[in-house]
């Protein structure tokens, strides 16, 4: 993927701290002053935090940067608590210092030309689509995005993508808000009135799938963030299993914190994730 | 054979097996020389490519990390055509891992290792925790473990340093680590990950500061033993008082693992402590 030009190269690891926090819905919103990341950042790419009393990290999807505030350079990323690692970094006061990581792995790869795109994201792993939608208006592309989520609670704001996308579809499996359903109910739909060239996703592997299937059937392009688990995120400890397909047409095994987290939807051997 | 034939010893830091990548992923964290005089010890490398097996392969758990990641690496043939070239121009001191099947494939990896340019020596892994070694020459045995590093021994010149990477096993580390060394090892690594299971029971091995006490007593127990023998500590180093504490025992140097998975820049750390010289450059030099 070619470098943005004037974007430092290569992932820092620096002391941030968390400069404001609030719960959105079933999440909580942390936002880490971390010097040298925001800078380098590209849609797709993960941040990997160290979390007190345990050894391995957690990765977490970056929702936003600012350039420049109050704080200087910011990140923010989007906590689902799922564990006692996510519970402590969820409860942590504005102050508190935390060793950050990044920016890691692959972004999402932009189109050269102003075509038409789709963002399909479920639930917390959606965020790198915000990031990605603002780039992508800014290069001229028609974007289209859907949010989708179990319920409201699990929605990511869809307002505020409105600035970016031309259209926002929200879809929830209980119909408490938007349309009823899931991505794999409605994608071929929602690409069909898109007419986008490129689909992106990012989710959990059955709305990754889906989305990529989708995009196989219309002829289109597609690019899914996929999430496994990363123990360490920088690439050193191989415990980070993506089954792919290679350029070469063989099978072949990657690791997803550095050949990932972002690759080709029809590379991505599915059934064995 | 007596040691200084063999090759020094190398230290006091070294990056732990299966803990650095392909060595290119610790750039962005190093100091400002780079890799540049890094002892790096390689992923376990065999002669044909593995896939690693499935995942998840590394599971936290408290004080450390539960892996069976099956020695992920693309065979020796790309490995020498790639990754060693790679890490040759950055000017790191490369440890080669080796595993095989056979005594016939030891021997042969270490013939062919011997050739390539670059490789400042090996490290036999014979202490494998888990199935992740499946298919492996089975070396838990002193004995074996012996067998092993003298084919290899016979391969590789004498004066390019041996190591014999040894599981933390309290009950038989003195005689595996006395074994070794008549059959030529230049050093122990006294520490592999230890023996364990993930939650439904597959067989992996367990890393980190949790296992430190145990290797820790495993190296003074060769030390007071064998004062002869040198050691290298590996298990659960993660700061300067974790490092001492092995040095102090009498280990000759430190590898540090998992440690780097939870902080990338932990050996520049350590180095920068145990290893100020590195850093100055030719005009501070008085
Ligand atoms: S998480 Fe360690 S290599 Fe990917």
């Amino acid at each position: 993927m070619p470098e943005e030009r004037g974007t430092p190269a290569g992932p820092v690891h620096v002391e941030g701290e968390v400069v404001a926090t609030k719960r959105v819905g079933a999440y909580r919103h942390l936002t880490l002053a971390a010097p040298g990341i925001p800078e380098r950042f590209r849609a797709g790419s993960f941040v990997a935090v160290t979390v007190a009393g345990h050894v391995a990290r957690r990765a977490l999807w970056v929702h936003r940067v600012r350039g420049s505030s109050a704080f200087g350079p910011t990140l923010d990323v989007v906590v689902q608590v799922q564990g006692s690692g996510t519970a402590w970094l969820a409860a942590q006061p504005v102050g508190t210092r935390i060793a950050i990581t990044g920016p890691l792995g692959r972004a999402f790869a932009l189109p050269k030309e102003a075509v038409s795109c789709l963002l399909v994201g479920e639930g917390y792993a959606a965020a790198p689509l915000f990031p990605l939608a603002e780039r992508l208006r800014e290069r001229g592309c028609a974007v289209s995005l859907v949010v989708s989520a179990p319920d409201e609670a699990h929605l990511l704001s869809a307002l505020e993508a409105r600035r970016s996308a031309r259209s926002v579809t929200v879809l929830t499996a209980d119909g408490s808000v938007g349309q009823r359903g899931g991505v794999p109910d409605h994608v071929d739909e929602l690409l069909r009135r898109s007419d986008a060239d490129v689909v992106y996703a990012a989710g959990p592997a059955v709305v990754l799938r889906s989305a990529a299937a989708a995009a196989e059937r219309a002829g289109a392009w597609s690019q899914v963030a996929v999430e496994v688990p990363t123990p360490c995120g920088t690439g050193l400890c191989h415990g980070c299993p993506l089954p792919v397909v290679g350029e070469d047409g063989v099978d072949r095994v990657v690791r997803a914190c550095t050949e990932g987290p972002v690759v080709r939807g029809d590379r991505v051997r599915w059934d064995h994730l | 054979m007596s040691a200084a034939r063999l090759g020094s010893v190398p230290g006091p830091v070294m990056v732990a097996a299966g803990c650095g990548g392909t060595g290119r992923e610790l750039l962005p964290y190093a100091d400002q020389s780079g890799l540049d005089g890094l002892d790096l010890v390689t992923r376990s490398i065999t002669l044909d490519a593995r896939s690693g097996g499935p995942g998840p392969r590394v599971v936290e758990v408290p004080g450390g990390l539960v892996n069976a990641v099956g020695l992920p690496n693309p065979g020796l043939e790309h490995f020498l055509a790639t990754e060693l070239p790679w890490l040759v121009r950055a000017g790191a001191r490369v440890f080669v891992s080796v595993a095989g099947a056979t005594m016939g494939e030891y021997a042969d990896l270490a013939r062919r290792l011997s050739r390539a340019p670059g490789v400042a020596g090996l490290e036999v892994n014979v202490g494998a925790p888990d199935e992740a070694g499946a298919g492996l020459f089975e070396v838990r045995e002193p004995y074996h473990a012996a067998s092993v590093i003298a084919a290899v021994r016979r391969e590789f010149p004498t004066d390019r340093p041996v190591l014999a990477k040894l599981r933390p096993d309290v009950s038989r580390i003195v005689e595996g680590a006395r074994a070794c060394h008549e059959a030529g090892a230049t050093a122990v690594v006294v520490g592999n990950a230890v023996p364990a299971a993930f939650a439904d029971g597959r067989p992996a091995g367990l890393s980190g500061p949790a296992i430190s006490p145990i290797a820790l007593r495993c190296v003074a127990e060769v030390h007071r033993a064998l004062p002869d023998v040198p050691t290298i500590g590996c298990g659960g180093v993660h700061d300067l008082a974790s490092a001492r504490a092995f040095l102090d025992a009498g280990a000759r140097g430190v590898q540090v693992g998992t440690a780097l998975l939870n902080d990338p820049t932990t050996v520049a750390r350590l180095r920068a402590v145990l290893l100020p010289d590195h850093l100055t450059t030719p005009e501070e030099t008085p």
